[in-house]
């Protein structure tokens, strides 16, 4: 049985990956018999072919799309961590604080973005920073709640330990609560990464709507006036594919800092 | 008492926020050098008892003093007590090494100056050979002698013991009573070992404390003459079966007691 063991773990990993992709593959397959069998025109439901020719011809305009919402996620998401972090560490030096702050950050996440955004955009002359905003609202609220979550979890013994030996408070920071709440800060990440990319999105529309707007929620917007079906739906496969790169990226990092140490990245033998 | 006195407890109590009142009027001496245990069913008040003399927890009335040290605001001599949990504490993201490292690091002493320090701790507990290793690969055992060699790396005067081989095998908890007798005699030490098993602390100890049940507080103290090294072959004579006997029947006295008094 051990020395099947390698072969198994090895097949397993081939079927991981194979099996989404066949998925994939054969939901195609029926999208576009289903629009073969019942003659569904390209302006209601275009066939997978007319998607793929809409990323080709269109790739200019799809790729600067792209580039903006990219943009304006990343740098919301760079953002979120800095300041969902620093909030976090600020948070856990005093309890009066996070008494103090931890119900706003409630109230700006439970409050949909899609209202907050109309009147960000009336306040806020640049539109970028107004996009930004409002990715960073969406984003900002995971990685505080479990960054803080983490560096409030550490280990009493520990804890004691390092007052035994006399740490102050930010060797105990530093040495013991933010690698104890890494892992915490990591599963936000991988949150906050999706979110960032919706709020940006949510954010296009809105700006779209108003007639300010050059992101793939503004082609998706513009295409769809134009009844240009084809071209929404790779619009929608290039956010999509942006949100798998982002968790993949995320994940990667995750396994990365935690592989040798923490439970949810190694593997145990069997 | 023939030694020098290292610390002492007068009629020190404790009573958490909450009503419980878990020591009361404990009294004790330590001589420098020596090995006591405090012995007691669960929840008598021993680890309370360690974690006051170590300064982790406030006491409601009564003294402890030092003799021979000058104490901080804390009550106790920063940085020459060392204290061993019940379970290993260690940072599961740090390497053997890296855990022993810790108290010294905090006392912002650079790697290359302490790195011979380190690596002779872990040389004593036998695991230099996996000072490379997380905790997450090391064997119970294993990770309660890191824990001990982190201990040890600060050179304590005093080491706190809190049971902490209750949660390992007999064997390992056989090896690591042999480890830690080399240890206290190699470092000079002091020794507070808290445990619930007369065995243990017959085996260990060269005077147990017994403790009553909850509120906590020194019945009866005994003393165990037997010269160290102590080996299997002490631990499988008469007189350490007598010695258990008669610490097993005071344990037994003094909670009786105990509970026709309450």
């Amino acid at each position: 049985m051990d020395e099947n063991y390698p072969a198994h773990a090895g097949s397993e990993q081939v079927v991981r990956w194979l099996l989404p992709i066949i998925i994939m593959a054969l939901s195609v397959w029926v999208w576009d018999r289903i629009c073969i069998w019942n003659e569904i025109p390209s302006y209601i439901l275009p066939r997978p072919y007319d998607v793929l020719e809409a990323l080709f011809d269109d790739h200019t305009l799809l790729l600067e799309a792209l580039a903006v919402t990219l943009k304006i996620t990343l740098s919301a998401l760079v953002i979120a961590i800095f300041g969902g972090v620093g909030m976090a560490m600020l948070f856990a030096q005093s309890k009066w604080i996070e008494m103090a702050f931890f119900p706003y950050a409630v109230i700006l996440q439970v409050t949909p973005i899609i209202v907050i955004a109309p009147l960000i955009f009336v306040y806020v002359d640049s539109k970028f920073v107004g996009l930004l905003m409002c990715a960073w609202i969406v984003a900002f609220f995971p990685i505080l709640s479990s960054t803080t979550l983490g560096l409030n979890s550490t280990d009493h013994y520990l804890r004691a330990m390092m007052r035994l030996y006399g740490a102050n408070r930010w060797q105990t920071l530093w040495y013991l609560r933010l690698p104890a709440a890494l892992p915490y800060f990591l599963g936000g990440l991988k949150v906050a990464g999706g979110l960032a990319l919706i709020g940006a999105i949510i954010a296009e529309f809105v700006a779209g709507t108003g007639g300010i707007g050059s992101g793939l929620a503004f082609v998706i917007l513009e295409a769809s006036y134009r009844l240009n079906i084809p071209r929404m739906f790779a619009a929608i496969f290039l956010i999509s594919l942006t949100g798998l790169v982002i968790f993949l990226c995320t994940s990667l990092l995750s396994y990365f800092l935690l592989h040798k140490w923490h439970e949810s990245e190694t593997k145990s033998e069997q | 008492m023939t030694g020098k006195p290292l610390l002492s407890l007068q009629q020190v109590s404790k009573t958490f926020s909450n009503g419980t009142e878990a020591l009361s009027n404990l009294t004790l001496e330590i001589e420098e050098g020596s090995f006591v245990s405090l012995l007691g069913p669960s929840g008598c008040g021993k680890s309370t008892a360690l974690q006051i003399i170590a300064g982790l927890s406030s006491m409601t009335t009564g003294k402890i003093s030092w003799p021979t040290s000058a104490p901080t605001r804390n009550l106790h001599p920063n940085g020459e007590i060392s204290f061993v949990f019940q379970e290993p504490t260690l940072m599961p993201w740090a390497t053997a090494f890296d855990n022993v490292w810790l108290p010294l690091r905090l006392k912002n002493l650079s790697k290359v100056v302490i790195h011979s320090r380190v690596e002779d701790a872990l040389q004593k507990v036998d695991l230099l050979d996996f000072a490379n290793a997380y905790p997450r690969e090391l064997s119970g055992g294993m990770k309660m002698r890191v824990s001990i060699a982190r201990a040890l790396v600060t050179r304590p005067k005093l080491l706190l013991m809190d049971e902490p081989f209750a949660a390992l095998d007999e064997m390992t908890r056989f090896k690591l009573n042999n480890d830690l007798l080399k240890l206290w005699e190699q470092f000079n030490l002091s020794v507070i070992f808290v445990t619930h098993s007369v065995f243990e602390s017959v085996y260990l100890s060269k005077r147990i404390f017994l403790m009553s049940a909850r509120p906590g507080r020194v019945v009866t103290d005994i003393s165990i003459d037997k010269s160290y090294p102590r080996g299997d072959e002490f631990r499988t004579s008469a007189s350490y079966n007598n010695y258990c006997q008669k610490t097993y029947e005071s344990l037994r006295l003094a909670m009786h007691q105990e509970t026709v008094s309450s």
